[in-house]
């Protein structure tokens, strides 16, 4: 398995080289070296994955790295059945993404800069789910933040995406700042930063640091999985164009925070406590999200705000101990997000580009496959059987229910039916009712090309489809078993109270629920689009106003920042350090000028010289 | 292969090759040499895999007077990769300039000879044997435009400052033959580790050090190297940049390490204050210069100064990485040369920073590639640069030499300003009259491809190529 | 029998005197006959000393300078001639077109 487990993210790596090199000249072609890399990584993410589930596991070293005294690192990859999933989904959810860049991005002016980045974000992707140490975790991590940010200001013309790119770095740069010193801090404590000697020396870390190491790290998956409080960044990043929206910051990246705590779990479960905030913020984030995505206009924004809430189920998930079904939702997540992104960008794209739901109604008849598998990508984010979404989903409030405290479950339990009602006002919102967009948008609405629109048929059939392993049987669901080589299949617990079935039918009467009120509020009665997004009383403000969380951090770091740093730069910067640097700068030039006098040119001076330099070196090695 | 010969197998073959070389130039085709070129290159790459396949032995020939180790292999492919890289850029460059003649070719073989011998010679006489061998060859390379007065100009100054070093050397030579008795390294060091070093010694051994110096162009022995880079044909300002400086190395390390262990803390010493002055003097004046190829030249004084700092670190680590840093400076200065060389400016070589005025926009590859050369002697990720920095620095500081890092890193700012000042000029700055065209050229782009492959691979995997070196300095500790 | 030291001071003397011909004269050809009287004086040391040690080896060393010593003539006069040639002139001062 050596040979080809390198090869994964070699192909996307040329591919970024190719485009980068010699974009101007492939320029419009560039899907063609693109989408071939992302096809070939694609298939021999499959053959390691059967070879996984054929057993076999890889663990090695592609070349050692840094060394620095007793500090040594290797570039390691770790193949097991959970990098085995998340393979697998980056690069097939990448790959169908990449094909419907084809489409979507025809004719931008930055076509081969476009492919450049989202096959280099590919690469590193792929380097972070393969990495086998911290180190290497810690470089790709940062490498996608750097995707990301270019790639949500990829039309950095544009004021509002510049500064969402702006935004998105720092405020990940927040949380990555403590991810960073977790790494430091662990290995001053174990020594080692290698995934298999850390969790096998897990043991000899007292608890207190466990929760110190285990919190710091968690700060990064915080900043970079958008959960409370670092994820303003998220709906703001959806300047970006839609396919990266989907890629990105829906169905890999954004889940890259889950995939570091589930792959070092053994750390959190030494602390305990850390598990334990780390459930709280995803419950407290899902409920969170889900309310605001109720009352936000923008199609994408409502997206972001339910990538946020369902990023929290998967973090609920693991911070209970259910890291196979957290897992598993993160996977259909991947599937039914970037459906619904890619729908939605099928939406904005017949529509010249137009995102908000007021100026939308009664596409359906006009696209059919894009409102057909809208709808299926709706039912699976709203969790009704037998979509995908519903398996995981309530493997996640059962779980939930089952190991953790009550209150939690509750709040899992109301974001479902919030879920189901966000997402469903969406569907009605934007495909049915009567078109509110003005006349001349209105007749230029057409379904999109085959290039986007199959992408779309995979995703919806794989929402579809993918529950299947996820159901539950006598031996526990397959997934589960699956990756049971890395998270033990939880024993049996029962506290007793409500049983797997009657679990079962109050998550899919609460997703129904939703269902219905959004069918009675925007069905029922004609929808008036001026009534839409504007406040009808404090709480709805408030939401709509996203908690005015953006404000609160306006006001608390960034003005006064931005004041303190007026100061700094008229005051220190200008008066001190200005000064001292360019002194310092005048002060070698002048050096620079005199001593190149020395070099007159003449070979007497520099015979002079030469002697000078054997009299001093001779009398300084006998006067020693 | 008879074992009395496997010791100079490589520099056998490339001797072979400038003999074969001398005769071919005889023989038709008469208009065209740039055959030759290719077979001198043939020979090289010959050499290169002759070394590969001795790596790992260890033996003696000729009395004990050349050895074959671990650390005249590495040398060897240091060499052997400076010269073919060189030999590449020549084949049109001299084309171009009218300098090519089967004579350029077996000059370039004859001082890779006595480059490669001077790493594998154990013996002050076979030292300095070698040693002129090298200098006599680059000595008329430097002249080759010959009807250029500062092609005369700096054949002349390398020559009578090259010999008064040489002259310098000899008598070290004499005078440690009179304290010890031998030249043979091995027996003088026995002979200075019985008794306490008397003056005879450590006046030898200074003026040793001024030959060396030279070489390796430290200061104060560095004020050749400019002059000469600027007026000899830039392939041949590569070949001295990079090739018989690290020869030099080679020679001095073996000298100071097996041999001179008795007064370590007395070179130690001086030499802490020679990486110093080297180094900031290089650094300092290459700020004042608006031709490229002198800027290049003071640099490359700097870079001595950096790779010094190892030699005073010593141990694997430190000797360990002037091994790794030398390969590293030999990729990267190489291609600096290499982009200069191809690049020229209404029938000139464009050797003015004015030159590079919105290179970027004209030829973006070529000017990228500069730009990563450049970024690689300022020491930045994610080149080699940074990791041979990265390992010389940090031998320092792990020999207690904590200051001498200090100003070492310090150096390293300073030397930002003018390599990014070269950036500047090819991002941000307009061209202005004539354009810089660049030469098409295939053997060019090969061998700026190689180096920039050297300057990314040494970069991001130095690790391997770092363990080699510190098992190569491994003998000369024992 | 001249004692050895006598040798040596001589041939430290020469070498003295090579070092500030190199210095004092402009002429190339004088220079260049300065730098091989260092190599001389180099030369009478190692005799002197190996006669002191009473071995042959010095001797062969001594060869091997004389011929580096003669290749460097063919060298260094080459250069000069080639100079010679354009310039008609023979002064080292006039070689400082490339200085700074």
């Amino acid at each position: 398995m050596s040979n080809i487990v390198w090869l994964i993210p070699l192909f996307p790596l040329l591919g970024t080289l190719l485009n980068a090199l010699f974009g101007r000249w492939i320029d419009r072609k560039a899907h063609w070296v693109a989408v071939p890399a992302l096809g070939c990584s694609f298939l021999l993410s499959c053959a390691v994955f059967l070879k996984v589930w054929q057993g076999e596991t890889f663990t090695g070293d592609l070349f050692p790295w840094i060394q620095a005294g007793s500090f040594r690192t290797s570039v390691t990859a770790l193949v097991d059945p959970l990098s085995a999933v998340m393979l697998l989904v980056v690069t097939g959810v990448g790959f169908l993404i990449h094909v419907y860049s084809v489409g979507y991005m025809h004719g931008d002016p930055g076509y081969a800069r476009f492919f450049t980045y989202l096959n280099f974000f590919v690469f590193s992707m792929v380097m972070l789910v393969l990495a086998g140490n911290f180190l290497v975790l810690y470089v790709f991590w940062e490498a996608v933040g750097l995707c990301s940010y270019l790639l949500i200001g990829f039309w950095y013309t544009r004021r509002s995406a510049a500064d969402a790119g702006k935004k998105a770095f720092i405020v990940n740069r927040v949380g990555d700042f403590g991810f960073g010193l977790g790494v430091m801090y662990l290995w001053v404590a174990l020594g080692t930063l290698d995934y298999g000697e850390v969790f096998a020396r897990i043991g000899a870390l007292s608890p207190t640091t466990a929760t110190v190491i285990a919190l710091l790290l968690f700060m990064g998956a915080c900043g970079k999985s958008a959960q409370l409080p670092l994820h303003t960044w998220l709906p703001d990043a959806m300047e970006g164009p839609t396919p990266v929206s989907a890629l990105i910051h829906a169905a890999t990246m954004v889940t890259a925070g889950v995939y570091m705590v589930a792959r070092s779990h053994a750390l959190f479960e030494r602390s305990g406590v850390a598990l334990d905030v780390v459930a709280w913020v995803g419950g407290i984030t899902a409920l969170f999200a889900a309310t605001i995505a109720l009352a936000q206009t923008d199609i994408k924004r409502v997206l972001a705000y339910s990538t946020i809430s369902q990023l929290g189920y998967m973090f609920a998930g693991v911070g209970v101990g259910a890291y196979a079904a957290a897992i598993f939702h993160l996977v259909t997540h991947a599937f039914f997000k970037a459906l619904l992104f890619l729908g939605a960008g099928s939406v904005i794209h017949a529509q010249a580009g137009e995102q908000d739901l007021r100026k939308m109604g009664g596409l359906a008849p006009r696209m059919m496959a894009t409102t057909v598998t809208f709808l299926v990508g709706a039912a699976g984010l709203a969790g009704l059987p037998p979509f995908a979404g519903f398996f995981s989903k309530d493997e996640i409030l059962a779980s939930s229910y089952h190991r953790g405290p009550l209150a939690l479950w509750a709040l899992l339990l109301i974001g479902a039916f919030l879920t189901a009602v966000y997402v469903f006002r969406v569907v009605f919102l934007a495909f049915f009712g009567a078109p509110r967009m003005p006349k001349e948008v209105a007749q230029h609405v057409h379904e999109s090309p085959l290039v986007m629109t199959v992408p779309l048929g995979v995703l919806a059939l794989l929402t579809a489809v993918a529950g299947a392993v996820g159901i539950p049987s006598a031996h526990g669901m397959a997934f589960a078993r699956f990756v049971s080589p890395v998270f033990p299949l939880p024993e049996g617990v029962d506290h007793g109270g409500l049983s797997a079935y009657a679990l079962l039918v109050l998550s899919v009467v609460a997703a129904t629920a939703g269902v219905l009120l959004a069918w009675l509020v925007y069905r029922g009665r004609p929808v008036r689009a001026e009534a839409i997004g504007r406040p009808r009383n404090r709480l709805h403000a408030l939401v709509l106003n996203k908690y005015y969380v953006d404000e609160l951090y306006d006001a608390v770091f960034v003005r006064p920042t931005l004041r303190a740093a007026g100061f700094c730069a008229r005051t220190l910067d200008l008066g001190v350090v200005d000064g001292a640097v360019n002194g310092v700068g005048r002060l070698v030039v002048g050096w620079a000028r005199s001593m190149r006098a020395l070099q007159t040119g003449y070979v007497m001076n520099y015979a002079m010289a030469t002697l000078a330099g054997a009299v001093a070196i001779v009398g300084f090695l006998l006067w020693r | 292969m008879d074992a009395a010969v496997r010791p100079v197998a490589p520099l056998l073959v490339v001797a072979g090759t400038a003999f074969l070389l001398l005769v071919l130039d005889l023989l038709p085709p008469r208009g065209t040499k740039r055959h030759l070129g290719v077979v001198a290159l043939a020979g090289v790459v010959a050499a290169l895999l002759v070394t590969v396949v001795l790596w790992g032995r260890e033996a003696r020939a000729f009395s004990g007077m050349v050895v074959l180790d671990g650390f005249a292999l590495f040398f060897d492919v240091v060499i052997c990769y400076a010269a073919a890289l060189v030999l590449l850029l020549s084949m049109d460059y001299c084309g171009r300039h009218g300098i090519e003649s089967g004579e350029y070719y077996v000059l370039v073989l004859f001082s890779t000879l006595g480059m490669m011998l001077m790493a594998h010679a154990a013996d002050l006489i076979l030292i300095f044997l070698a040693l002129e061998l090298m200098s006599l060859s680059l000595y008329v390379l430097a002249g080759f435009f010959r009807w250029r007065l500062t092609g005369g100009e700096s054949a002349m100054k390398y020559f009578l400052l090259g010999a008064f070093a040489s002259g310098f050397f000899v008598y070290g030579v004499a005078l440690i033959y009179g304290a010890t008795g031998s030249t043979a390294l091995e027996r003088i060091a026995a002979a200075a580790g019985a008794r306490p070093p008397g003056p005879l010694l450590v006046v030898g051994l200074g003026l040793l050090l001024v030959g060396f110096g030279f070489k390796i162009s430290s200061v104060p022995f560095h004020m050749w190297a400019p002059d000469v880079y600027e007026g000899a044909p830039t392939s041949v300002a590569a070949l001295i940049a990079t090739g018989s400086k690290a020869a030099g190395f080679a020679a001095l390390l073996r000298v100071l390490l097996s041999t001179f262990k008795v007064v370590q803390p007395d070179w130690t010493a001086l030499l802490w204050g020679v990486a110093v002055l080297t180094m900031t003097v290089g650094n300092v004046v290459a700020i004042a210069q608006s031709n490229v190829k002198r800027m290049l030249a003071y640099s490359s004084v700097a870079h001595v100064g950096y790779v010094l700092v190892g030699v005073v670190a010593g141990g694997a680590l430190g000797a360990g990485g002037v091994l790794f840093y030398l390969l590293v400076y030999t990729f990267t200065t190489v291609g600096a040369f290499g982009v200069i060389l191809l690049l020229e400016r209404g029938r000139q070589e464009a050797v003015n920073l004015d030159d590079y005025g919105g290179l970027a926009e004209s030829h973006p590859v070529l000017a990228l590639v500069l730009a990563l050369f450049l970024l690689s002697l300022t020491g930045m990720p994610p080149t080699a640069g940074f990791a041979g920095k990265f390992y010389l620095f940090g031998a320092a500081v792990r020999s207690g030499y904590i200051w001498l890092a200090v100003i070492a890193v310090l150096n390293s700012a300073v030397a930002a300003y003018y390599y990014l000042r070269v950036i500047v000029y090819m991002y941000m700055r307009d061209r202005e009259g004539v354009p810089t065209g660049a030469v098409p050229s295939f053997a060019g782009r090969l061998a700026l491809g190689i180096a920039l492959w050297g300057v990314l691979q040494l970069g991001v995997m130095p690790a391997p190529v770092l363990n080699l070196a510190q098992a190569a300095v491994a003998p000369l500790l024992r | 029998m001249v004692p050895e030291a006598y040798y040596t001071g001589l041939s430290a003397v020469l070498f003295a005197i090579g070092v500030v011909g190199v210095l004092v004269r402009r002429n190339p050809l004088v220079i260049f006959m300065s730098i091989e009287l260092m190599l001389n004086a180099a030369n009478l040391a190692l005799v002197a000393f190996g006669s002191g040690l009473a071995t042959a080896e010095a001797q062969v060393l001594v060869f091997f300078v004389m011929t580096v010593a003669a290749a460097e003539v063919a060298v260094g006069l080459a250069i000069i001639v080639a100079i010679f040639r354009l310039r008609r002139r023979l002064s080292v001062d006039d070689l400082s077109l490339m200085r700074w």
